[in-house]
């Protein structure tokens, strides 16, 4: 697994999230085929999808490219770049702050992601025959996630506040001292991946809901016919058949982990005695980008992010077949 | 009679304005600066500040200025200061910058020889603006190359606040203007030792966000200094600038000021506010914020204690500016103009928001809350004043300060070490310049 492999079908399963968890369509080979095909068709299908890939070229491909370029230069204050080569990725590999933000990424990544379960769970219980207000459930679950993270952060910078937040008065009431949540080296994160975990949760529990719907009753039926019991049932109908919908939800929890920013940002703020033992990778490319404003080193930063995103995703997608079953 | 006056200035300005069009056809040289609009201007400009308890006056000078230019629209932009200059630098790099906006010393520079400000030489020139009325110090602060770019708006010192009432719970004298260091930290820990149990601290300051209220003036008091006069080297290593910094680091350990994590999570001005914190450090600026605190009575203010080596506090002042790239560039100097006049300023001062720069018009400040004896801000400007510690990049190295200035002030580190990498690391940005 640790080998890149440079097949076609690997660039393939990079572009495949935006598909969700449709198969891969077979990829056009050079020579014959695609050839044959365009003989048919014409230029319209071409003409039908040039308005979306012109915003993803312009918008998305395009911008890439120049970061791709700026990560190579040095800025002046307002604009204006020179050409500097590798120095600013000579500088990140030897920026301690570097290998610090990677682990914070993956621990709160890490972190969210046990949201997964949790939210298997519930999305179980909310399909439950004869369970009432489901609906209610169901918006109360999601809305943290819809709603804005700094509307979010701020109700929870009180909740966590060390002095006065009722976090603390609750610990307090059973003895315990409890520390400035947000402000504390450790601490800090946890509180930051707390709150990720639960603004994320809603999201996962409308997906593996819906996963849970499209699960046909006649396999229930027929397990029970041969005897399974309702665990039986579960573990070998129900946890199958979701994993589609739990693959989906793990590639999109991963990346939104990879891009924590807002969250982190509101919460503690960039005064904070711990930012720096807590930030987050996307973290230190606005510190750099926007407050040190050293905008061709962040370029820097923010390719190795996409590195690692493109690198994390890809080896999911070549894992799914290990574990995850299309009925 | 203040009508006829406001209406013979009026004209003044309508005549010169159109003086100036008359030759000039509107067009002025790029380095003296545009002219002022004419009254009747039709436009719609941006105001940017940083400071939400002073959104009322400005408001107020807004509808004041709109009765002499009824077509010129002004819309305020209020961004918090931690974010100001981010969002400022990113306007700047794209061009759209706001076509007036509030700037200060740390940044003028920067912004001035990266040609995005208009000098001011024109409303000098044309009477518009009397550099004069202001204070010579902020005319100085805000020219970079033998020209102008900034209208002093007001200025700030920084002075002790007091609660009575704590002071007399805890059964310890008030402060007075005679105080020394000694006196006190003894009052900050005894409060904090007699008052434990509801929680109140002896002092609070800004520890983690900029050093004008704290370590500026202690580092000056104790005979340091930050940045050597030619804005060449860090003081940060003089052993003068490290006791000034130790006698925060001490106060925290000793329990008579909040941590730094416990400042972080809630600011100074909010223990002081409601009633947590018996001492606060801070600058005329907190004014418009106090006079509305429901512990308002017992509030009061006294000059700053005297150090080992002398009594001193930061002076720093802000100015009004017009963006070079401003496309409305006549209605956003007479609103500049407007913003610099006496009646402008007297509003400001009058409604208790910031000690005006336009000389005669601090009165007012003092008398909008006469209870907090603010004239103290005056006393100080005039008698123990210090430049605030500027170079041409000040935003690098104040990243610096906040990123290692707390590992000393919370204990973590000792003191010299962390004064010594802040002042090697200073140096290295310095050395950018």
């Amino acid at each position: 697994m640790t080998s890149v492999d440079r097949s076609p079908r690997a660039g393939d399963g990079v572009a495949s999230p935006a598909r969700g968890s449709t198969p891969s369509p077979p990829v056009a080979q050079a020579g014959g085929p695609r050839r044959s095909r365009r003989r048919h068709d014409g230029w319209w299908p071409v003409l039908f999808v040039l308005p979306t890939m012109v915003g993803v070229v312009v918008f998305y491909l395009w911008p890439i490219v120049q970061t791709g370029y700026f990560s190579f230069t040095e800025w002046g204050a307002f604009g204006g770049q020179t050409w500097v080569g590798t120095e600013n990725y000579v500088r990140l590999a030897n920026d301690p702050d570097l290998g610090t933000a990677v682990v914070n990424t993956l621990v709160y990544t890490a972190i969210v992601l046990l949201g997964i379960p949790i939210a298997m769970v519930v999305a179980s219980l909310l399909s439950r025959p004869g369970m009432r207000f489901t609906a209610f459930y169901r918006v109360l679950f999601f809305m943290p996630y819809v709603a804005m993270p700094t509307a979010v952060a701020m109700v929870w910078r009180l909740i966590f506040n060390g002095d006065f937040g009722i976090l603390n008065w609750l610990l307090g009431l059973v003895g315990i001292d409890g520390p400035a949540w947000t402000s504390t080296p450790g601490f800090a994160l946890v509180a930051v991946s707390v709150v990720g975990l639960w603004t994320s949760l809603g999201f996962a529990v409308i997906i593996l809901s819906a996963g849970l719907r499209n699960i046909p009753p006649e396999l229930y039926e027929a397990a029970s016919l041969d005897g399974a019991t309702a665990w039986r049932q579960f573990r070998s109908v129900t946890v199958p058949l979701l994993t589609p919908s739990v693959f989906f939800v793990t590639v999109i929890t991963v990346i939104n982990g990879f891009q924590l920013f807002d969250l982190l940002y509101a919460l503690m703020g960039q005064a904070n005695p711990a930012i720096q033992q807590t930030q987050s990778l996307v973290y230190l490319f606005y510190n750099e980008a926007f407050l040190r404003n050293d905008k061709g080193f962040a370029a820097a930063i923010a390719m190795v992010i996409l590195l690692i995103v493109g690198a994390v995703t890809l080896l999911q997608f070549r894992m799914q077949r290990r574990w995850v079953t299309y009925a | 009679m203040k009508h006829l006056l406001r209406s013979a200035s009026l004209a003044g300005v309508a005549a010169v304005a159109l003086t100036l069009s008359a030759c000039g056809g509107g067009d002025d040289a790029a380095d003296d600066g545009a002219a002022v609009a004419p009254t009747d201007a039709q436009a719609e400009i941006t105001y940017a500040i940083w400071d939400e308890n002073q959104k009322p006056a400005i408001d107020q000078n807004i509808k004041d200025f709109n009765e002499k230019y009824p077509g010129i629209k002004v819309t305020v932009d209020l961004t918090p200061y931690q974010q100001y200059f981010t969002k400022l630098q990113t306007q700047g790099e794209s061009r759209t910058l706001p076509d007036v906006f509030w700037m200060n010393g740390p940044n003028v520079q920067l912004y001035a020889a990266n040609d995005l400000l208009e000098p001011i030489t024109g409303l000098v020139e044309s009477g518009d603006v009397d550099p004069s009325k202001y204070p010579e110090a902020l005319n100085e602060l805000y020219s970079f190359d033998g020209a102008q770019y900034g209208v002093p708006k007001d200025f700030d010192t920084v002075a002790l606040w007091y609660n009575t009432a704590l002071f007399e719970q805890a059964g310890v004298d008030l402060p007075t203007d005679d105080w020394t260091w000694d006196d006190f930290t003894a009052a900050a820990s005894t409060i904090s030792d007699e008052l434990a149990d509801q929680g109140v601290y002896g002092v609070v300051t800004e520890l983690n966000g900029g050093g004008q209220s704290s370590y500026y003036d202690t580092i000056l008091q104790a005979g340091g200094h930050v940045i050597s006069d030619d804005g060449k080297s860090s003081g940060y290593d003089d052993p003068a600038s490290i006791e000034g910094l130790r006698l925060w680091a001490d106060l925290v350990a000793d329990g008579a000021s909040p941590t730094v994590q416990q400042l972080s999570d809630t600011k100074p001005n909010v223990w002081f506010n409601s009633g947590k914190a018996a001492m606060f450090w801070s600058g005329n600026w907190s004014v418009a914020e106090m006079k509305d605190s429901p512990n308002k009575d017992d509030f009061g203010t006294v000059r700053l204690p005297e150090g080992p080596e002398r009594r001193a506090t930061v002076i720093h002042g802000l100015a009004n500016v017009v963006a070079a790239d401003s496309a409305n560039k006549e209605a956003a100097n007479a609103f500049l103009a407007y913003l610099g006049s006496e009646e402008a300023q007297r509003t400001q001062a009058e409604m208790g928001v910031a000690n005006p720069a336009y000389t005669g018009t601090q009165q007012a400040f003092v008398d909008s809350v006469p209870s907090f004896g603010i004239d103290v801000f005056l006393e100080s400007a005039d008698e123990m004043s210090f430049p605030y510690p500027i170079s041409q990049h000040t935003a690098a190295w104040n990243a610096l300060e906040n990123e290692l200035l707390p590992q000393a002030f919370s204990g973590e580190r000792p003191v010299e070490d962390v004064a010594q990498e802040l002042a090697d690391a200073m140096d290295a940005e310095l050395a950018k310049e």
